[in-house]
């Protein structure tokens, strides 16, 4: 529970560093400490092929990806008209109602929900005879989906013959 | 109050927090970011409930959370790939004044 307390707030203060920031380059950098804070909350929840893999593929590729745009698309400097959209308050307001309706929730099923299990032992073999076996056809269906969408990606981003530019 | 609450109100909270940055910003990137932090505090309930839950040995939460993972690298990618070409196009990538989808 000590690790617990440290983790919980360095994640939720990255997100909220992410969202509040007004450089571009900070949020991108805030996200990825949010990112392996989760990573971090994985392991500890004895999850460690899903908090390697949260680490491989967030704080690794998807916010290598991140700064990589917002350098293509020059948004490191802050527009002088402000950073938060025309319509924040109302935003504000329907997020602030989603965490009033999700901690209801979570604080009035306290009772139903399971107490404290043993620490389940998985070894990283169980979750490959798995993939291999149970869930063979999903596995292999977000390999055509990672397929599609990296090419997919790279023709959207591509530049067109003797267009625009 | 049982740590599997403790991990569902910060769930909730990582949430909330993408939902505002989806909402307020008007950068589209930082749209996305928001978006990715939503999909990151439902990874965290699934496998808050995988490690609380009554047969952790069957593996669902923890595929399911996996899987998310995969699928949500693919989102990123291919919302990164529609932001750089919205740019392109538009040379902004300010939401607000994106206001027409003719391109």
């Amino acid at each position: 529970m000590v690790i617990f307390a440290i983790l919980a707030p360095l994640t939720v203060a990255g997100g909220l560093a992410a969202v509040m920031l007004r450089n571009t380059v900070h949020c991108a950098l805030a996200v990825a400490v949010a990112f392996a804070g989760l990573a971090l909350l994985f392991l500890q929840l004895n999850a460690q092929f899903a908090g390697f893999a949260q680490i491989l593929v967030y704080v690794g590729a998807v916010a290598i990806l991140v700064v990589f745009a917002i350098l293509l698309t020059r948004s490191s400097e802050t527009p002088a008209t402000g950073v938060f959209s025309k319509t924040w308050l109302t935003g504000l307001v329907i997020a602030a109602a989603v965490f009033a309706v999700l901690a209801w929730a979570v604080l009035g099923s306290r009772t139903a929900l399971p107490h404290e299990q043993i620490e389940p032992q998985i070894a990283v073999a169980q979750i490959g005879y798995a993939l291999m076996g149970r869930y063979v056809l999903p596995l292999e269906i977000v390999a055509v989906l990672l397929t599609a969408s990296m090419i997919g990606a790279v023709i959207v981003a591509m530049y067109e013959k003797g267009g625009a530019k | 109050m049982s740590p599997l609450s403790c991990y569902l109100l910060v769930a909730a909270l990582l949430f909330a927090v993408g939902l505002a940055g989806a909402l307020t910003r008007r950068n589209a990137i930082l749209v996305l970011i928001g978006i990715e932090l939503m999909l990151n505090a439902a990874n965290l309930n699934l496998i808050a409930f995988w490690r609380y839950g009554p047969h952790p040995e069957a593996l669902t939460g923890l595929m399911f959370a996996v899987f998310s993972i995969a699928v949500a690298a693919a989102e990123a990618a291919v919302g990164l790939g529609l932001v750089i070409s919205i740019y392109r196009h538009l040379r902004t990538v300010d939401l607000d004044e994106i206001s027409r989808m003719k391109g």
